[in-house]
């Protein structure tokens, strides 16, 4: 029952912020936030799921289903779980809010008590997508997501947040809508094989090869078709060159902590449909096209660098950077080893945390400063020398130096990547060697744009008063580095959670 | 229910009228009156006790366990289906007197006001039970009577008045094709209760009398319903009209107009004996393309909210009519369709109502009618803004409100019956509809406004109407397995 309290909670929690006077509502939404930490946390003390929640032989930890309604003689259900692919992802969804409303306190100066309301709606329905298990829950609270995200954006955005908010809603609807009739088209493909909406009975019946033909498509062309489908549903929300678009202008007119989440948790929604659904229901159709795929993953590596490297705003340099980090993670899944996947799964916490860091330090810098230029700014580390260190081991976080979570995360995938048979003639081992220059220019643009704002003689044409920000801006960051350095140098708090759950998803095709 | 006579199951019709009386001597009493706390509370209690009565008589298994129940030699029949469209009527009107409340504070003649609303309410909940084409003719102008003077209420206001008028030409016109079609069917059949049609006319005698006959009706339904072509009216009425009249029109009157329009086809002209010559599905699938499509391209195009929301309506009804365009002789999924077009009419008659209600709210506040007279108005009355988005997003079908699964259970149905493409043309239209409903959202919430506004009073009646709807709206999802495990039955027992 703990995983509909959390839900319950926070809906409750986001009522009660939405009714709050101003003055109140930043504080009493973290104060409301810190029960869905507690509560993530305590579920991690009890977690004892075994095995990957979709598949055979799998256990889910603290399960509930209740039937809910027939369609068509399918039945949907209240169901929810978690594995070792889950539970990670939703302490991260926790912590990062809790971190990102206490972020929100300095820049958000109007229509408080909406926002934060907003922020704990958002919350409710991310906790929803990580634990559905049933396709129509799962996608109630998948698409339920936009909702807060479209306000937060549009109305305490930036000076295009309107063009930014559509934008974000438009693409991302879209896309859930073509990859919503490829899931639907695989389940009327089973025909009788399954009875539900439930993911484990699809999965299973998907694996066991049960798909049939549907109006007029032969089970291998369907499975071909609904793989592209939710492929490119799940891509845009990655996001993956080319349909990556929308990303840097809704992180840019987004208000810092809505950057936080944006990129903490909601592109994780994006890999994480990827695995549950493309990677652990039609592995056949994965590594079949693989060669597709991993050109992908590296075209946005290499490209979201390029495009990182070519920005003056430090905000839209952290923004690219995370359609990068991204085609790590699917690169790590698609190389379809244990330590891939594990790592790209692995990966999707340390880029929550390494992202939310780096945009919360320029916001922090930016709510002195009121500009996010390169060029405008120079010597910040006179002035904001805390900020300034945190900023920094962020970034070392983000190029992957060793004993930070961005280490271990990408060391797993390519060390999965390059165990990887998926393509003949350790084909896929080229694609990573490719990506790895990704690596290399990720430190280029940041030490670069470290360099030139932070040291030096500072240098701002402002009439703020620039000085060390207030603790309460600064302890979130800390919070983060603490948790980066953590998963650094003891990856085990959650890798070994994950390579259980992930192992059974590998194991179905390349024994 | 045994000891029961048989006419108490009319109780709900029965409840609706005796309240417009009760109205109308409460009128007559002291007729300057403007006690309109007595008038809406009277009107709010009746339609509510006759709400309760239509769901104690659904749940008890009135007219379902032991097969409907036949009156008045056939010409009125009650089964689960009339009462589950009693239940739309009847909960819309609740909405729509509370709101009146304050809606028409400052004006004359409420008691009428109030007392035509309930007997345009009886019309449609005896039109739900109709069993014979005279009877649809009866019920159907006790609605439509009402409704064209509803539409003229305002008659200081020149808009007001032309949309009556136009409301009641065309009305008049289409009762004249319909009236014209019945008689063809009758000359063809011989008779008028649904039944002995579908008997008479499975002989295959006069198929093309018959065959106009059943065309001509298809025409009047379209009217009622505000379908392609014969929806010209909709626009104009809904826009011109007092704004809960509009709410009421479209969600009610419209709901009314499918109930006949599904008893009427399924039973009098069933496809399983109906002669091949008379292919009616196919007259209503081009309908619904046409209408859904026409509805949502003519609504994106608005500058006014409460004309957008008219063709949203229009657009609405298209969806609605894939619950006959996607029927077919003998398909598994028959009941299936049609129980789920009933159940999508009954989402829509709430959040349809509230969107209405919202436009009723910023009509007394007197701000305006455009997208841009919407501007910041979140940052004035920030709950009403997030129940009218709640409608917007439910409207446009998308989770979590009631409309995402009465939207996919309509489509999932039709592509069960073998109806993928009239899905996909829906879908295609639900994602354009999303365009113009976000205008609404956006005006409301990201805009600033663009000159001080003073909202002055707030209206307490409009206010709860308000959030009985909104709230209605996003527990219809959750909610959802009872209606539609409801429509679905009631529906089923038509094909059985």
């Amino acid at each position: 029952m703990i995983i509909e309290a959390l839900i319950a909670f926070t809906f409750v929690a986001a009522l009660v912020a939405f009714v709050l006077p101003d003055r109140l509502a930043g504080r009493g939404a973290f104060a409301l936030s810190l029960v869905p930490v507690v509560g993530s946390l305590y579920m991690w003390s009890q977690f004892d799921a075994s095995g990957n929640a979709l598949l055979q032989g799998g256990q889910t930890a603290f399960e509930t289903t209740v039937p809910w309604l027939q369609l068509a003689g399918y039945e949907i259900s209240w169901y929810v779980g978690v594995d070792g692919i889950s539970l990670p992802l939703v302490v991260l969804t926790t912590v990062l809010t809790s971190l990102a409303i206490v972020s929100a306190w300095t820049p958000i100066q109007h229509r408080q008590s909406q926002f934060f309301g907003l922020m704990l709606f958002m919350e409710a329905n991310l906790l929803g997508v990580f634990t559905a298990l049933d396709f129509f829950l799962w996608f109630i609270f998948w698409e339920a997501v936009l909702v807060p995200m479209y306000f937060l954006i549009g109305v305490w955005g930036g000076p295009r947040r309107k063009y930014a908010a559509i934008k974000f809603f438009v693409y991302t609807n879209a896309a859930s809508l073509i990859m919503f009739i490829g899931f639907m088209a695989l389940v009327l493909g089973l025909g009788d094989s399954t009875s539900s909406f439930a993911l484990p009975d699809v999965a299973q019946a998907l694996r066991a090869g049960e798909l049939g033909s549907f109006y007029g498509l032969d089970a291998s062309t369907l499975q071909v078709v609904a793989f592209a489908a939710m492929f490119f549903g799940f891509a845009v929300k990655v996001p993956v060159v080319p349909v990556h678009t929308w990303l840097p202008d809704a992180h840019v007119e987004a208000p810092t902590p809505v950057s936080v989440m944006l990129a903490g948790v909601l592109l994780k929604m994006g890999t994480y449909a990827l695995l549950r659904f493309n990677f652990t229901m039609l592995p056949e159709v994965a590594v079949e096209y693989a060669p597709f795929i991993a050109a992908i993953a590296v075209l946005s590596v290499i490209y979201g660098a390029l495009l990182a490297l070519a920005q003056q705003d430090l905000k839209r340099i952290v923004a690219y950077s995370s359609v990068s980090s991204m085609g790590y993670v699917i690169l790590g899944l698609v190389a379809y080893t244990a330590y891939g996947v594990g790592g790209a799964t692995f990966q999707m916490v340390a880029h929550g945390l390494i992202s939310g860091l780096m945009f919360m330090a320029v916001g922090v810098i930016y709510n002195t400063t009121h500009t996010r230029m390169v060029g405008d700014m120079s010597g910040m580390a006179d002035r904001m020398p805390v900020t300034t260190a945190i900023l920094i081991a962020g970034a070392f976080g983000y190029m992957g130096l060793p004993l930070m979570a961005g280490f271990a995360a990408e060391f797993f995938i390519f060390t999965g990547a390059f165990q990887s048979t998926v393509i003949a003639g350790n084909g896929l081992a080229l694609f990573t060697a490719a990506a790895m220059f990704g690596i290399v220019i990720v430190a280029g643009y940041l030490l670069f744009a470290m360099q030139r704002t932070l040291f030096g003689p500072f240098r701002l044409e402002t009439d703020y008063e620039v000085g060390r920000a207030p603790l309460h801006d600064t302890l979130p960051l800390a919070v983060l580095l603490v948790c980066i350095i953590a998963l650094g140098v003891a990856p085990e708090i959650f890798f070994s959670m994950i390579t259980d759950a992930v192992d059974p998803v590998i194991g179905g095709v390349l024994q | 229910m045994g000891q029961l006579p048989e006419w108490t199951a009319l109780a709900p019709v029965l409840i609706l009228a005796v309240t417009g009386l009760v109205l109308l001597l409460i009128d007559s009493i002291d007729a300057d009156t403007t006690n309109s706390a007595l008038l809406a509370g009277v009107s709010t209690l009746g339609a509510a006790a006759a709400l309760a009565a239509t769901a104690w008589s659904l749940a008890t298994g009135v007219g379902q366990d032991n097969g409907a129940i036949l009156l008045f030699a056939d010409a009125l029949v009650v089964d689960g289906m009339s009462l589950f469209f009693t239940a739309i009527f009847t909960s819309v009107v609740v909405m729509v007197t509370i709101a009146s409340y304050d809606y028409l504070h400052g004006h004359r003649h409420q008691g009428e006001f109030y007392s035509l609303v309930l007997f345009a309410a009886s019309g449609m909940a005896l039109m739900a039970s109709a069993n014979s084409l005279a009877t649809v003719l009866v019920s159907l102008e006790l609605a439509s009577l009402p409704s064209y003077v509803l539409v003229a209420y305002l008659k200081q206001n020149r808009g007001s008045v032309e949309a009556g008028l136009k409301y009641f030409l065309i009305g008049a016109l289409s009762a004249a094709v319909f009236t014209f079609g019945v008689s063809l069917v009758y000359a063809a059949t011989g008779s008028l209760i649904f039944a002995d049609v579908a008997e008479a006319l499975s002989g295959g005698e006069f198929v093309g009398i018959a065959g106009l006959g059943v065309l001509m009706v298809a025409g009047g339904f379209a009217f009622k319903t505000a379908s392609v072509p014969f929806h010209f009216w909709a626009p104009e009425a809904y826009e011109g009209a007092p704004a809960p009249v509009s709410a009421f029109l479209s969600s009610a009157s419209k709901a009314a107009g499918f109930a006949v329009a599904f008893r009427v086809f399924v039973e009098a002209f069933p496809l399983a004996t109906i002669p091949e010559g008379i292919n009616w599905v196919l007259a209503f699938q081009i309908l619904a393309v046409v209408t859904m499509t026409l509805g949502n391209f003519a609504a994106a195009t608005q500058e006014n909210v409460k004309r957008m929301l008219a063709y949203s309506s229009i657009g609405h009804a298209g969806y609605a009519l894939i619950g006959l365009a996607a029927l077919s002789a003998g398909g598994s999924a028959n009941g299936n369709v049609l129980g789920a077009s009933m159940a999508h009419l009954f989402v829509y008659g709430f959040m349809n109502t509230g969107a209405f209600l919202f436009i009723a709210m910023v009509e007394r506040w007197g701000i305006g009618r455009t997208f841009e007279d919407y501007n910041g108005l979140a940052t004035q009355a920030p709950v009403a803004c997030v129940a009218m988005s709640v409608f917007m997003f439910s409207l446009a079908g998308l989770p979590p409100f009631g409309g995402f699964f009465s939207k996919y259970f309509l489509f999932f149905e039709a592509i069960e019956n073998g109806f993928w493409w009239l899905a996909a043309i829906g879908a295609l239209n639900s994602v354009l509809s999303l365009f113009y409903y976000s205008r609404v959202v956006r005006a409301m919430w990201f805009e600033d406004p663009s000159g001080p506004v003073e909202l002055g009073s707030q209206p307490v009646g409009l206010y709860a109407a308000l959030m009985l709807a909104a709230v209605g709206t996003v527990l219809l999802l959750p909610g959802f397995p009872p209606v539609i495990e409801t429509a679905q039955t009631v529906a089923g027992t038509l094909f059985a």
